[in-house]
């Protein structure tokens, strides 16, 4: 029997990731995938016929710039298209938008507030210096704090340095960033509320909090952090979908030799004497390897994986606490023609871009109120792309996909999800959209409407939470997923973990999976 | 007199955003359409852009020598070009040193269409000239328009638009054919190194051409282009252009300014099995002693570029357009200038920093490393580049 020196357990862009950077280093990999096709939650499927979805994940934010140049991801098919314009209709049947243009946004901004238009240039240069200060984390192995171990206080000197490096003003703006809630940050700012909305609405994706909520201010800097990479560029949408950046990735482990077997689901990772050996897949096989990598979230990764015993109990303990809470859904949208949203009529530039549903604070802050109480929001939020505007080749000519990101959809319903409450949620999302585009649920030939469940169902990622564990402050760096165990080893002698569910997590950006490879190579697989 | 427009102008004049022309031969076409040039430079590598590229001058030579002139003019080998052939071909002086670089359409057997980015009819009746050739030769530039669709849509749309079969139809091939009644010949070229198309049509069917492939187009993501856009492009796919990459010999004031296509990486377009042609000598020459000077591209080693920023606190940067100035490359050590590039830009499909550049042909073999210079924050450095073979995209589907 093969036996290899790595098997990674999840076929979605960080098991991919980290399967081709072994790979690249000469190591022979086995990937498996228990759906029939790679890439996770980074999926594009043909839902209805002749209409593509990129299914969970649709956007590229932060993909990491050395991932692309280093496993040359362009020429396996990846290109990543300029999504820049966010449109907000507003109850008011008013609108505030932001294009690619600089001028024209700060235009647009002097017509609802002209203080706000000249804050927003210092606040984006704010936001800059914060973007550049918290970046090198991004790709860095957490230090664990309380270690004396040269290599953690190497670390930990230098991230000390760093920051202290920042000076007092932008320390302080870096704490503040890091303990406030979005809306209480910008309204230290701005003044327009539908500005506020559409800001602090990026902070709550994928979290079970609300805009009021502290701790989610931090998230404000993601955007930042993507100009940061400059012309690179890596936030926007995929020609053919998010599963083409899979299809990519997994194209290039490919051609370092790595081996991906999809409809092959894992039931066990086998130990002996305490050291990973091998897996026993859910057919029976079993198939053995030096080093085991599992990309699935913290929760399958230890409590499904491996038996209870073969784990600290105070670890198992912070596995078991440590949090999901899916707040998310997506409605997906075959139409046989575009909205027209009443705040800005016809056809045009701006069905390129996204259209946010956040018209107030409040309006996004009683969305979570609902949540709160365990329903689906009545009005939810909503991040609305059409897919098929940017890549024409995702529905029929003359055709459209609608791409409806939706919060709050809390995995914990009261009653439960039931396929009735399923669709009415979906009601809830294409009336809350025919509030904003009068006559657009005409145009609809098909629809999807995926909850927190469905995700759990499909994908596997717990609880359905679109991080692989909620990217909340008390889940990062070097708590996630456990103190003591953010360096992607496990206390499972060769046995790691490169899921979205350790540092740094999130979105398409494969830090996770690159991070874990280097980690492993560096250890000596 | 001011400059001219194109018959294509009352339909691209009012979708100027920025009111951003350029001049091209006399004539001005759009730098770029909207604000930026990001999405109509998206547009084709990912659905397909429309330009007008009407300036290019454009000479009808026929009769029963027109074959033989231009065999004599050109590089390439015109006396086998078959009907319904492009040929891409530099043209040289007898020195063997280029004046310019077009396309020769072979229309039949008695009717040539060359292309030019220079004004060519003297050159061409110099040529014709003494040898007693009976050719006609006719300047249709400005009665000729043309329209470039290029990207991996373009098929779709023009064979919607067309009432001929074209999916028989070959890189560098070209065929008569009607779109919505409009006479208009069809040639499977560009200047992108994509799936592209250029349509040659009389100047006076020039608006219902462009509303046409416009309405056709619109559901496959048909996007007017400009200049800037097509400037990224035709840098991925390591085409040369002429003042920017060479100077033509013939404007060239000293001897150092001008270069032979052997050593513009033409090699390939000057034939070795034909006749007496302008040049011949010198090249053959050339080619047996191998040529000084290689044209090549260079990948910016991102790594260093950022260290270079880094080094001042700022995140790397670069300009939004393709650039066209000369840039010093040094080898490895930093210390002795080994050649320079003459464009250069960020490609946004390739996440790459590239670089068309003339180096000695000692430091030209593909992976040598050499530095590149760069300004950051008003001063000199260099970063780290390596060699790389052109072109830097060739998709498949340019040929498939």
């Amino acid at each position: 029997m093969k036996r290899y020196d790595a098997i990674v357990i999840g076929g979605g862009h960080n098991g991919l990731v980290t399967a081709a950077y072994l790979a690249r280093a000469g190591k022979s990999v086995l990937v498996l995938e228990r759906r029939p096709r790679v890439g996770g939650a980074a999926v594009t499927e043909e839902i209805f016929p002749g209409f593509k979805f990129s299914m969970f994940s649709y956007v590229v934010s932060l993909l990491r710039p050395e991932i692309i140049r280093d496993l040359d991801l362009p020429r396996h098919g990846l290109h990543i298209l300029p999504l820049e314009s966010t449109v907000t209709p507003m109850e008011n049947g008013d609108y505030l938008a932001g294009w690619a243009d600089h001028d024209e946004t700060r235009r647009e901004l002097y017509r609802h507030s002209p203080r706000d238009a000249e804050a927003y240039d210092e606040y984006g240069r704010l936001m800059h210096f914060m973007a550049q200060a918290v970046k090198p984390i991004l790709s860095m192995v957490p230090p664990d704090p309380t270690s004396f171990a040269p290599g953690d206080l190497a670390s930990l000197w230098k991230l000390g340095k760093h920051f202290r490096g920042l000076g007092a003003e932008r320390l302080h703006a870096l704490v503040k960033l890091m303990t406030m809630s979005s809306a209480d940050f910008l309204d230290e700012w701005f003044e327009t509320d539908v500005l506020k909305a559409t800001k602090s609405a990026s902070g709550i994706i994928g979290t079970f909090l609300g805009p009021r909520s502290p701790g989610t201010a931090y998230v404000l800097l993601h955007h930042y952090m993507g100009e940061l990479d400059g012309v690179f560029r890596a936030w926007g949408f995929a020609k053919g979908g998010t599963g083409a950046v899979s299809e990519a990735i997994a194209s290039a482990a490919r051609s370092f030799g790595a081996e991906i077997r999809c409809d092959a689901g894992v039931s066990k990772v086998m130990l002996k004497n305490g050291r990973a050996v091998g897996v026993a897949l859910e057919n029976g096989d079993e198939l053995r390897a030096s080093i085991i990598v599992s990309s699935l979230d913290p929760r399958r990764t230890f409590l499904q994986l491996l038996e209870s015993d073969s784990l600290p109990d105070e670890f198992v303990g912070d596995i078991k606490r440590f949090k999901f809470r899916g707040s998310s859904g997506k409605v997906n949208l075959a139409l046989d023609a575009l909205p027209s949203f009443t705040c800005m009529p016809g056809i045009g530039r701006q069905h390129r871009g996204a259209f946010s549903i956040s018209p107030s604070l409040e309006y996004v802050e009683r969305a979570y109120d609902d949540a709160k109480y365990g329903e689906f929001s009545r009005r939810p939020y909503m991040d609305i792309v059409f897919p098929s505007m940017i890549d024409p080749g995702m529905a029929p000519p003359g055709k459209h996909v609608m791409s409806i990101f939706v919060q709050y959809a809390p995995y914990n319903l009261n009653g439960g999800w039931t396929d009735a409450q399923r669709e009415a949620f979906g009601d809830a999302v294409v009336n809350t959209v025919e509030s904003f585009a009068p006559g657009f649920t005409s145009h609809i030939l098909h629809r999807q409407v995926i909850t927190p469940l469905d995700i759990e169902r499909i994908t596997g990622l717990s609880e359905g939470n679109i991080f692989a564990g909620e990217l909340a402050l008390h889940q990062l760096f070097f708590l996630r997923p456990a103190p003591g165990w953010a360096k992607f080893a496990t206390p499972v002698r060769g046995f790691y973990q490169c899921g979205s569910g350790t540092h740094p997590g999130g979105g398409i950006m494969g830090a996770s999976g690159r991070l874990a490879a280097m980690t492993i190579l560096k250890n000596g697989a | 007199m001011s400059l001219r427009t194109t018959p294509f102008h009352p339909r691209t004049a009012p979708l100027s955003e920025g009111q951003a022309w350029r001049r091209w031969a006399g004539y001005v076409v759009a730098s770029s359409y909207e604000l930026s040039h990001d999405r109509e430079y998206h547009a084709i590598r990912n659905s397909a852009a429309l330009f007008d590229v009407s300036p290019l001058y454009k000479y009808l030579v026929t009769g029963r020598d027109a074959r033989r002139l231009l065999d004599h003019m050109v590089t390439r080998n015109v006396a086998k070009a078959k009907v319904g052939q492009v040929l891409y071909t530099p043209w040289c002086d007898n020195e063997g040193k280029q004046i310019d670089d077009g396309t020769i359409s072979v229309l039949d057997e008695q009717t040539f269409r060359m292309t030019s980015a220079d004004p060519t009819l003297r050159w061409l009746h110099l040529n014709a000239s003494g040898g007693g050739l009976e050719v006609q030769i006719q300047d249709v530039s400005d009665t000729t328009a043309a329209l470039s669709l290029q990207g991996p849509s373009s098929r779709e749309i023009l064979q919607i638009a067309a009432e001929q079969d074209l999916s028989k139809l070959k890189y560098f091939r070209l065929t008569d054919a009607t779109i919505r009644g409009i006479p208009v010949t069809i040639s499977r070229t560009g200047y992108t190194g994509d799936l592209g198309y250029e349509v040659w049509v009389h100047a006076s069917h020039a608006v219902p051409l462009w509303d046409t492939l416009i309405a056709t187009g619109t559901p496959y993501g048909i996007t007017p282009a400009g200049m800037l856009a097509l400037d990224v492009a035709r840098i991925e796919a390591g085409l040369l252009l002429i003042e920017v990459d060479y100077f033509s010999s013939r404007h060239a004031l000293i001897e150092a300014q001008k270069s032979s296509p052997l050593e513009l990486g033409l090699g390939w377009t000057v034939a070795t099995d034909k006749e007496r042609y302008n040049g011949q000598a010198a090249l053959d020459a050339e080619r047996a002693r191998g040529p000084d000077w290689q044209f090549t591209g260079l990948t910016v080693d991102w790594d260093s570029l950022e260290a270079l920023y880094a080094d001042v606190g700022l995140p790397p940067r670069l300009p939004s357009q393709a650039w066209r100035t000369s840039v010093p490359i040094y080898d490895r050590g930093g210390r002795r200038q080994i050649g320079y590039a003459t464009s250069g830009g960020w490609s946004p499909l390739l996440k790459r920093y590239m670089a068309l550049a003339h180096l000695g042909s000692e430091h030209a073999k593909p992976g040598t490393e050499v530095r590149m210079e760069v300004t950051v924050e008003h001063r000199r450095k260099q970063a780290q580049a390596h060699v790389t073979p052109l072109p830097f995209f060739n998709p498949e589907r340019k040929r498939a």
